[in-house]
C-alpha cells in the first residue's frame, strides 16, 4: 500500500516557504567515497551510521539473549551442532556452560542497554533529527560529531574482541560489581574479558560526552530564525533532556570505572575490604567500601534508563500528533514532565540499593522521590491518549509502534509502583519481576519508540518507503510477542525466582516454572526471527523500496519535511526557512496542517 | 539435521511472507493507493480492539495458570511477611485499575477514532482543569502508596524486638556458612586473615573467649517458630545476598560492611509442609546477587523448629572451638543438654561481628 496516499488526501493548508526541488541540485563539493560514507561529518550520514551499527549490535545482542533463552528453556537438552558452530568453551557437548551463560547474559544487558539503546537510538536520532527539526545545516561541530561516532565504533570493536579472548567477556552481570568484577580469581570472566570491557566502556562514556555536547549546542544555539524553545517539536526537548542527563552523568560513571580500574591493576582498596577468595587466601586490601562503586554506578545508571527512554518519548510524541492528525495534547505540560522526570533522574539513584544496607532513612528519601516520578510519568499517558481522542488516525506502520510504545510504557510504569515501594522491594528485588519490569518499560518500549522513529523517518532518510506490509506483521507478531515473554515474567517474580541462574531445577521453590520457561523461550525465539524481517526490509527498502515522490509525504509540520526528498550536506538548498508558528497546528481552523514556516494569518484563531 | 531443517524452514517463510507482501505493494498500486491505504487502516483499526480482547484475556488466562505457582497463594512464614502481602495486594489493587482503564481507553480510541472521511478533527491543544485533574490524582494514590511502604520499611529495618536469637550468616562462593553465639549469646570477634578453609572458615579469633562457645555449621539453618531472629549478615569474598521469598526477606551480603535483617518465622517447616501440599517443601535461601558461574547453586536452608526440637538439636552440637581444641573444651565434662541459646538482648552482638 502506500504513504504517498497519505499526502494526496486534502491538500496543505500552507504554501511552503521555501520550496526547492531536487532539480534546484544540491551543495556541489567534492565527496570521496572516504568523506562521504566513511569519515563523514554530515549529521546525517552520521545518523545512519549509528543507526546501522546500533542494528549490527542488537542483532548480535538478541542473538545473545536466544542463546541463554535456550538453556533455560531447555536445561537438560544439548544441541550438538552448538558445539561445532561455538566452540566447547561456550556449548560443551552441546550445552551451553555456565561460565558462557554468564558472559551471555552480561554481554546482553551491556550491548542492548548501551551500544542499541544509547547510540542506537539516541545516537541516530539525536543526529538525524536535531538539525533538521530546529533548521541547522549540521550540529555545531560536525568533527566532534564524526568523532562521536568513531568512539563509538573503537568502543564496539573492542567490546566485540572480548568475546574471543582466553576465558571470555566479562561475566559479572552488566552493572559489573566488585568485588566480583575486580577480583579475576573469583570468576574468569573477570580476567582479560573485564579489562577490555572497562575500555570498551570509556571509550563509550568518550563518544556520549562528544555527542552529547553537541546535541546541547545545537539546540540552544543554531536554531533557524523564529524558532523559539517554545516553539520545538517535542523530540528535539526529550533529545535535549537526554543529552543534558548524558553530560551530567556519564562522567560520574567514568569515574566509578577508573576507581574499579586502579582496585584491578595497581592496588588500591577503593571497594575492596576484608576479602579471602578461595585458592588465593586472604587478600591485603582493607578500608574499601564495595557499596561506594554501586553509588556511582547508578548515579549514572538511572539517568541511563531515562537516557533511553526520553528519546523515545519524544519521537513518540511527534508520530501521535502527525499520524493523529491533531496537536499534541497539553504541549507545555509535555515539556515541564520531561523536565520533571529529567530532575527526578538524579534523585532516584539508590531506589536499586534498598538491599544493600543503606541507611533506612535514606532509602525513605528515594522512595518519596522514586514513586514522585510517577507524576509527571502519568501526565505524559494522560497526555498522549488525550492525543488520540477526536482524532483522525492513520495507522501508519510508525504510529501502530507509538501506540505499542504507549501500551508498554503503562504496563511497564505500573510495576516500577511496585519496585520503588522500598518495603515491597525487599521482596520483589532481583527476581524475574524485576526483569520484566524493565524489559517492557524500558527495553522493549523504547525499542518500539526507535522502530516508530526509523519507519517514520525513513523516508527522509533514504528517499525511499519501508514496505508497509511487513511493518504491520512486524508490529502485531512484536507486540504480542513482548506480553507473552515479559507479562508471564512477573508471575515468576512473584514466586520469588531470582534472575541469572543458569539452571532452576535443583531448586524445590523454582522449579515448577519450567513449562513456562520452555514457553518464553519459544515466543522469544519467535519474536526474534521477526525482527531479521525487520531488517531484511531495512536493507531491501534501502535500495529497492518505493520511491518517495513527495517532499512531506506524511503531511507533517516540521522543518525536515522541507528539505529536498534527499536532502544533501548543508539540508536546505538556498535559505534556510523561518519558522513562525508551533509544531503542532493539525486541524486548526479547518485546515488538515500548517507548517512551522507559514506565517500566521490575520484570521487565525488563537490557542 | 533437524537444525537444518529448522533453519531451512525458516528462510522459506520468510522468502514467501517478503514476496507476498512485495506483491501485494504493486497490487496496491494497481488497484489505487488510496483504497487500499484506506483497507489497510480499517484492518489495523480493528486489530487495535482485537489486540485488547485477546490481550486482556490472555492476562486473565495467564493468571489462571501460574497465580498457584506463585507464593501468594499461601500465608507468607513470617509475620513480617504478612504486611508484605497485603502491601503487594493494595498496590496491586491501585496499578491494577489503573492499567485495565488506560488499556481500555488507549485501544478503544485508537480504534474509535480511526481515520475516517465523516470526522472532523476536534483541535483541542491543552486543557488546564484535565491536566491538574490528573497530576493530583496520582500524586494522592501515590501518597498513600508511599505511607503504608514506609511505614513497613521503618519496621523492618528498625531495631529486632528484644527477644530476638541472633543467627550470623556469611556468604562466600558457593555457600552459606551460619554462626550461632552460643550460651553467652554474643558473637565473637573474627578477622579475616585468620580465614583457614579447613580449620577456621570464618577467621574466629580463638582467644576470644566470647568466641569460644561459638556454633559454626554449613548447609543447614536452624530458626524457631514464633521467636524473632536477627541475621548478622556478611560475606567473604564477592556481594552475595541472603533471598528468603516464604518469610518476604532479603539482604545483600557485602564483604566489609555487615547488614542485618529480622523477621519472625510463622511455620515450622514440618508445618509449611501440609499447607503448601509438598512434602519436599524446604525453606530455600537463594543467593540473589550475581556472585560467579555458581550462582545458580548457592542454596542454603532453614529448617524452622518448634522451641524444644530446637533446643535438642542445638544440644547435641559442639562449638567451633571445642571440635577444633577437644582438650581445651570447658564443658567436656560436663553433659550437653546445658548449651541453650539463650534470649538474651543481643544488641552487642552486631557490633562486635565484623572486625577487630
Amino acid at each position: 500500500m502506500s504513504n504517498e496516499a497519505v499526502f494526496q488526501a486534502p491538500a496543505a493548508a500552507g504554501t511552503h516557504h521555501d520550496v526547492h526541488g531536487d532539480h534546484h541540485g544540491e551543495h556541489h563539493h567534492h565527496e570521496t567515497f572516504i568523506t562521504k560514507y566513511v569519515f563523514s561529518q554530515d549529521h546525517k550520514m552520521i545518523a545512519k551510521q549509528f543507526l546501522i551499527t546500533g542494528m549490527v549490535w542488537a542483532v548480535l545482542g538478541g542473538l545473545m539473549s536466544v542463546l541463554f533463552r535456550l538453556q533455560l528453556g531447555y536445561p537438560d537438552a544439548s544441541f550438538p551442532w552448538l558445539q561445532d558452530l561455538l566452540g566447547k568453551w561456550w556449548a560443551d557437548g552441546g550445552k551451553i556452560t555456565p561460565q558462557a551463560y554468564y558472559a551471555l547474559v552480561t554481554t546482553h544487558g551491556t550491548v542492548l542497554v548501551f551500544f542499541v539503546l544509547t547510540a542506537g537510538l539516541s545516537g541516530t536520532f539525536a543526529n538525524f533529527l536535531i538539525p533538521l527539526q530546529v533548521g541547522a545545516r549540521d550540529m555545531a561541530s560536525p568533527f566532534m560529531n564524526m568523532l562521536s561516532y568513531w568512539f563509538f565504533f573503537a568502543a564496539s570493536v573492542i567490546m566485540l574482541s572480548s568475546i574471543f579472548v582466553e576465558n571470555g567477556p566479562f561475566s559479572g552481570g552488566w552493572t559489573a560489581y566488585p568485588p566480583l568484577s575486580a577480583l579475576g580469581d573469583a570468576s574468569p570472566g573477570s580476567k582479560t574479558g573485564m579489562d577490555l570491557w572497562l575500555v570498551s566502556m570509556a571509550l563509550f562514556v568518550v563518544s556520549s560526552l562528544l555527542g552529547g555536547l553537541n546535541y546541547i549546542a545545537t539546540v540552544l544555539n543554531m536554531r533557524t530564525k523564529g524558532m523559539s524553545m517554545t516553539r520545538l517539536p517535542l523530540t528535539i526537548w526529550a533529545l535535549f533532556f537526554t543529552a543534558v542527563l548524558g553530560v551530567l552523568s556519564f562522567p560520574v560513571l567514568f569515574s566509578g570505572f577508573i576507581l574499579l580500574i586502579f582496585d584491578r591493576n595497581f592496588g588500591t582498596s577503593f571497594y575492596l575490604s576484608d576479602i579471602f577468595v578461595n585458592g588465593v587466601g586472604a587478600l591485603p586490601n582493607e578500608g574499601g567500601s564495595a557499596i561506594l562503586y554501586q553509588h556511582l554506578f547508578w548515579f549514572l545508571g538511572h539517568p541511563e534508563v531515562y537516557i533511553i527512554l526520553l528519546p523515545a518519548m519524544g519521537m513518540v510524541s511527534e508520530i501521535l500528533s502527525v499520524n493523529s492528525r491533531k496537536p499534541i495534547f497539553g504541549y507545555m505540560a509535555m515539556i515541564g514532565s520531561l523536565f520533571a522526570i529529567a530532575i527526578l533522574a538524579f534523585l532516584v539513584w539508590a531506589h536499586h540499593m534498598f538491599v544493600t544496607g543503606l541507611n533506612p532513612f535514606l532509602g525513605s528519601i528515594f522512595v518519596l522521590l522514586t514513586l514522585l516520578i510517577a507524576v509527571p510519568s502519568a501526565i505524559k499517558v494522560f497526555n498522549w491518549i488525550t492525543t488520540l481522542w477526536r482524532g483522525n488516525i492513520r495507522f501508519t506502520p510508525g504510529m501502530l509502534f507509538a501506540i505499542g510504545f504507549v501500551s508498554l510504557f503503562i504496563s511497564g510504569g505500573l510495576t516500577g509502583i511496585w519496585l520503588g515501594n522500598s518495603a515491597l522491594d525487599i521482596h520483589l528485588h532481583d527476581t524475574y519481576f524485576v526483569i520484566a519490569h524493565f524489559h517492557i518499560v524500558m527495553g522493549v518500549a523504547s525499542m518500539f519508540g526507535m522502530f516508530a522513529g526509523i519507519y517514520h523517518w525513513f523516508p527522509k532518510m533514504y528517499g525511499r518507503y519501508l514496505n508497509n506490509n511487513l511493518g504491520y506483521i512486524h508490529f502485531w507478531i512484536t507486540i504480542a510477542g513482548a506480553y507473552m515473554i515479559f507479562w508471564p515474567m512477573h508471575y515468576e517474580g512473584l514466586a520469588g525466582m531470582p534472575r541469572r541462574y543458569y539452571d532452576y531445577s535443583v531448586w524445590e521453590s523454582f522449579k515448577q516454572f519450567a513449562e513456562l520457561n520452555r514457553f518464553i523461550s519459544t515466543v522469544a525465539m519467535i519474536v526474534f526471527a521477526v525482527q531479521i524481517l525487520f531488517l531484511i526490509n531495512f536493507f531491501y527498502s534501502i535500495f529497492k523500496g518505493r520511491k518517495v515522490t513527495t517532499q512531506n509525504p506524511w503531511g507533517a509540520n516540521t522543518l525536515e519535511w522541507t528539505t529536498p526528498i534527499r536532502p544533501g550536506h548543508g539540508n536546505w538548498v538556498g535559505e534556510i526557512p523561518e519558522v513562525y508558528r508551533w509544531a503542532y497546528d493539525y486541524g486548526k481552523d479547518g485546515k488538515e496542517f500548517i507548517p512551522q514556516t507559514k506565517p500566521i494569518g490575520d484570521d487565525e484563531s488563537h490557542h | 539435521m533437524t537444525m537444518f531443517l529448522i533453519i531451512a524452514v525458516t528462510v522459506l517463510v520468510f522468502v514467501v511472507i517478503f514476496q507476498i507482501a512485495k506483491a501485494s505493494e504493486y497490487v496496491a498500486v494497481l488497484k489505487g493507493e488510496e483504497r487500499t491505504r484506506k483497507q489497510d487502516n480499517k484492518i489495523n483499526g480493528f486489530m487495535m480492539v482485537t489486540f485488547l480482547v485477546l490481550g486482556l484475556v490472555g492476562v486473565w488466562y495467564c493468571n489462571e495458570l501460574y497465580y498457584k505457582k506463585t507464593l501468594l497463594v499461601h500465608d507468607a512464614a513470617s509475620v513480617e511477611g504478612a504486611r508484605v502481602d497485603s502491601m503487594l495486594w493494595v498496590t496491586l489493587a491501585v496499578t491494577g485499575v489503573v492499567f485495565i482503564a488506560t488499556q481500555i481507553v488507549l485501544f478503544w480510541f485508537a480504534y474509535k477514532y480511526q481515520e475516517s472521511d465523516k470526522r472532523k478533527v476536534y483541535f483541542f491543544p491543552h486543557d488546564n482543569k484535565l491536566e491538574v485533574i490528573w497530576t493530583v490524582v496520582p500524586a494522592i494514590a501515590l501518597t498513600v502508596l508511599v505511607v503504608i511502604g514506609l511505614r513497613n520499611w521503618f519496621l523492618f529495618t528498625g531495631d529486632a524486638p528484644q527477644n530476638a536469637m541472633v543467627v550470623e550468616v556469611t556468604g562466600k562462593q558457593f555457600g552459606w556458612i551460619y554462626r550461632y553465639p552460643g550460651k553467652d549469646a554474643v558473637l565473637g570477634k573474627k578477622y579475616f586473615k585468620n580465614i583457614d578453609n579447613a580449620t577456621n572458615p570464618l577467621g574466629l579469633i580463638w582467644e576470644d573467649k566470647m568466641v569460644q562457645d561459638d556454633i559454626v555449621m554449613e548447609q543447614t539453618m536452624y530458626l524457631v517458630k514464633g521467636r524473632p531472629v536477627k541475621l548478622v549478615i556478611g560475606s567473604r569474598d564477592v556481594i552475595h545476598d541472603v533471598g528468603l521469598p516464604h518469610f518476604r526477606m532479603k539482604m545483600d551480603a557485602v564483604p566489609g560492611i555487615p547488614t542485618t535483617i529480622w523477621f519472625t518465622p510463622k511455620y515450622t517447616t514440618k508445618e509449611m509442609k501440609e499447607i503448601t501440599g509438598n512434602p519436599n517443601f524446604q525453606y530455600e535461601i537463594s543467593c540473589d546477587q550475581m556472585c560467579g558461574n555458581g550462582h545458580y547453586s548457592m542454596k542454603g536452608v532453614i529448617d524452622v523448629l518448634d522451641q524444644e526440637e530446637f533446643d535438642a538439636k542445638m544440644a547435641g552440637l559442639k562449638s567451633a572451638y571445642a571440635t577444633l581444641f577437644p582438650e581445651k573444651d570447658p564443658n567436656a565434662a560436663k553433659p550437653a543438654d546445658t548449651v541453650k541459646i539463650a534470649a538474651k538482648p543481643v544488641e552487642a552482638a552486631a557490633k562486635v561481628v565484623a572486625k577487630m
